[in-house]
Formats: C-alpha cells, sequence, structure tokens
C-alpha cells in the first residue's frame, strides 16, 4: 500500500555541508499503516540510475536526527511516523548532476504479527533542482 | 425491528487520505458526525505521531478530548500493536509484552476509551497477566478474530479458554468481518488483473472460491494453467480468507464488546458485494449485541493504483447500509 507515495517529488537536492557538496537526499515515507519504531526498520535500498547504492552510504533523519541503518537497528525510542516524511541522504562526494534521476527505494520492514518479512518498492524519475 | 448497535467509524478507514496529510485529525471527526457515526476507534501509533516509542504531548491529547466534545463522539477504543519482534533476532519475553501491554492500557486510560484491541497473534498467557491491571483501569482487552483465524479456529479455543479460567470481565473479543468473507471482491480480482493475471485464471479463481474450493488445490489447479507470480499470489488469498459462518459469533456474546467493520468496496446501491452484513447484522441481533460496529475501509490498497481513492464517501456508503439493518429510528422531525 501507498507504494508510489513512498517517494516525494519534491526535496530531491544535493546535500552541501560547509561549503561541499557530499551527497544527496531525498524524501520518503514510510508504505505502511501505521509508522514503525526505528528498530523495525531492516532495511532502505536505493538505486540511482540503476546502480545501487552501498547499505553504509546511507543515513536516515527524522526531526533533525539523524543515524545509519545499521545504528538505526538498536533504536527503541523514535519512530518513522505514519506519513512522515524522513530525509534519506546518500554520501557520494560531488552529488548528482542536475536533472533527471530514476530512483528507485525499497523499504523491509520487519512487523511482528507477518509471517514474513515484507519489502515495498517503487521507482520513477525526479527532478534534483539545480 | 430497532436494535441497541450502535454506529462508529475506524479512522483507519481514512489512511489513504491522513498518509498524504490531505485530512487533519478534525476532518475525521467531522466526516463521521456528518455520518451519524458516533463511535471513533484509532490505532494509537497512526493517529499519534510518537507513540509507543516516545510519550505523547498532553496538548494532543486534549486535542482529542476536544474533538471528542465538540463533535458529541464517544471514543470507543484503542487498537494496539504490540511489536514483540522489536529487539532483532529476539522475541520480547512475557514480561516484556505484559508491560507494553500495560503500557498502552494507560494510554487508553489517557484517550478515556473502554476497549483495546489486541493483534490476534498475541498469546493468551499474555493477556491473561494483563487483565487485573485493565480492571483496575475499567478497560476490557479483546483479541481482533481476524482472518484466516476464526471462531473454530484452535488458537482463538486457547483464547477464549484462556479467558473463561482467568475469570476476569476484562477479556474479549473483536471480531473483524472480513472472515465472513462469501465471495472474492471484486476489488481484488480487478488488481489482480491489472497486475498481469490472464482474466480466465482470475475468473476461474473467483468461481472456485464461490464454490468453496479448498484453497491449496486452487492453488495447484493455477499452476496446471500455466499460472506464475501474480496469478500464484491470487491464488494463495485463498489460504487467507474463508466464508466463515457469522452465526459461530453466537457463542461468544458475552465476550463480543466491539466490531469491525471491515469492507473493501461499497457500490452505489450501498452493497459491500463480498461480506454478508444483511447476515451478520441480524445475527448480532440474535446475539442481543449493544455494542458498535466500527467502519474499516480497507478497499484503499486495492484500488489506488487506478483510481482517486475516495474513503470518506465509501465509509458514509457503508454506514448508511448500516443505518438500514440496524433499523434506527428515523428522526421524527423526518418521519411526519
Amino acid at each position: 500500500m501507498f507504494d508510489k507515495m513512498m517517494l516525494c517529488d519534491e526535496g530531491f537536492e544535493n546535500a552541501v555541508e560547509n561549503g561541499e557538496t557530499i551527497g544527496f537526499s531525498l524524501l520518503a515515507r514510510l508504505p505502511y499503516y501505521r509508522g514503525l519504531g526505528l528498530s523495525m526498520i531492516e532495511d532502505i535500498g536505493l538505486t540511482i540510475d540503476g546502480e545501487p547504492v552501498k547499505r553504509e552510504d546511507i543515513r536516515f533523519s527524522v526531526r533533525g536526527r539523524s543515524w545509519t541503518l545499521d545504528e538505526m537497528e538498536t533504536v527503541y525510542d523514535d519512530r518513522w511516523n505514519f506519513g512522515e516524511k524522513a530525509k534519506v541522504t546518500v554520501l557520494r562526494t560531488g552529488g548528482l548532476t542536475p536533472g533527471a534521476h530514476k530512483v528507485d527505494i525499497a523499504v523491509r520492514m520487519r512487523v511482528s504479527y507477518l509471517p514474513f518479512v515484507p519489502t515495498t518498492k517503487t521507482g520513477r524519475e525526479l527532478q534534483l533542482a539545480a | 425491528m430497532t436494535s441497541d448497535i450502535k454506529r462508529g467509524v475506524s479512522l483507519y478507514s481514512f489512511q489513504h487520505e491522513t498518509f498524504q496529510g490531505k485530512m487533519t485529525l478534525e476532518d475525521c471527526f467531522k466526516a463521521c458526525a456528518d455520518m451519524g457515526a458516533s463511535g471513533i476507534e484509532v490505532i494509537g501509533e497512526q493517529t499519534f505521531w510518537g507513540w509507543p516509542e516516545a510519550a505523547v504531548d498532553d496538548a494532543k491529547i486534549e486535542e482529542w478530548h476536544h474533538l471528542i466534545k465538540t463533535y458529541n463522539a464517544t471514543a470507543v477504543c484503542h487498537d494496539f500493536m504490540l511489536d514483540y519482534k522489536r529487539y532483532k533476532g529476539r522475541t520480547m519475553s512475557l514480561e516484556e509484552q505484559v508491560a507494553s501491554v500495560r503500557k498502552d492500557l494507560d494510554f487508553a486510560a489517557r484517550l478515556g476509551v473502554k476497549y483495546v484491541r489486541a493483534l490476534v497473534s498475541i498469546a493468551p498467557e499474555v493477556l491473561v497477566v494483563a487483565a487485573p491491571y485493565a480492571e483496575e483501569k475499567d478497560i476490557k482487552i479483546l483479541i481482533e478474530v481476524h482472518a484466516p483465524l476464526h471462531f473454530d479456529h484452535p488458537w482463538i479455543i486457547r483464547h477464549a479458554e484462556a479467558f473463561e479460567k482467568s475469570g476476569s470481565d476484562a477479556l474479549g473479543f473483536l471480531p473483524d468481518m472480513g472472515m465472513f468473507l462469501f465471495k472474492f471482491p471484486p476489488v481484488w480480482k480487478e488488481r489482480f488483473i491489472r497486475n498481469g493475471v490472464p482474466r480466465h485464471i482470475a475468473d476461474y479463481i473467483e468461481k472456485a472460491y464461490e464454490d468453496r474450493v479448498l484453497s491449496e488445490y486452487v492453488i495447484l489447479n493455477v499452476r496446471e494453467m500455466g499460472g506464475e507470480g501474480p496469478a500464484l499470489g491470487m491464488a494463495e488469498t485463498l489460504r487467507h480468507n474463508a466464508a466463515f459462518e457469522p452465526k459461530r459469533m453466537l457463542d461468544y456474546m458475552h465476550r463480543i464488546h466491539n466490531i469491525h467493520g471491515k469492507f473493501y468496496q461499497m457500490d452505489e446501491n450501498l452493497v459491500e458485494p463480498s461480506i454478508p452484513y444483511e447476515e451478520i447484522v441480524r445475527v448480532l441481533k440474535q446475539g442481543g449485541y449493544k455494542g458498535y460496529i466500527c467502519s474499516e475501509y480497507e478497499g484503499n490498497r486495492w484500488i489506488e493504483d487506478a483510481q482517486e481513492v475516495d474513503s470518506v464517501e465509501q465509509v458514509r456508503r457503508q454506514q448508511e447500509m448500516l443505518k438500514s439493518l440496524i433499523g434506527e429510528p428515523t428522526p421524527t422531525a423526518l418521519a411526519t
């Protein structure tokens, strides 16, 4: 559910820190009818223009707090809320060129009552602002 | 014939709109009030950001009570989740699970509800140990009897036996009407066809469901028809759904205190084509049910790829249907 709404059209931009472009970020929502505690987000997979992003290059941020995906596995005091737009940053020196990029996202979550571990995916072209 | 059955709505029904920020909490209350549905049910962690990992501000709870008062509503039920797989690689112990339930009972007390919903996968011993605390709070813990489980399943019978043995009135059931799925829902079929299921296979599965063919035979037949991927996925829904009989609720009426009015679609003639609401309401009246039926619209995920979802209109139609089946007296101003 909410597959296509996982990716937001706005907020796709290069990430600049101290004048240096350290990567790029996008806004994503959890494809689920409730939020989920961060320890239960098993993976966020990203592919940019067909090229998979390494798990260790991803940072996840909500409301000003930020974690690696490994760190999130033991975060018990915060969550990815229902409908909340999280900032997902990819570390990549120089970022991306402005314009269109094909973005694919896959979120795997551990849901206590399900007899399987679901992964929800979506993908489309997003425009990176100049 | 009139009855004491009351109408409510689970705000789960409006998830398509609330997820995108298209409806606020007040919009939800207003929509329910406009339909004459006085009961409000929530999944706490859907409606209240932060819960249960972080505390919910008093201001949010005050807003909730303000809306309850403004719209003359009744807070019926808080559906808790109990994520017993919170810790990677291990399941929570009994003590941890009970502590989690107690925390949700505290939250339910803040919301002023009389009932909490426990997911069907939660073990009876967790609920039995939590029951005295629920009694203190004057809240009942209701396990949701949800497809593929049903009232004759040994897991549910274990719960029923544990509840009786406990002697506690704070334990009960919340049946989800989806377990009485008497026809394959048209919105499911159309979605599977859009996902690539050949129409003749979709037609076969729909017919096999109506003929009550055992799911495993249907899956095998679909495989032999050349079905793969989405076709097998469609056939496998028969493992998780079946046309159990509404009258099976009658043995448990003394412990049924809330009901999920699950539905997948309501047509223009105010009919749910796959769930037998006429029979359901007849059985509930026969059993002397006096609680709420809370609408639970779950059609959005089946149509969102192809059309705009209008959850409010869908719920409005179901509420109209329920009003007529329950037989609410016509307001005197309109009766003359």
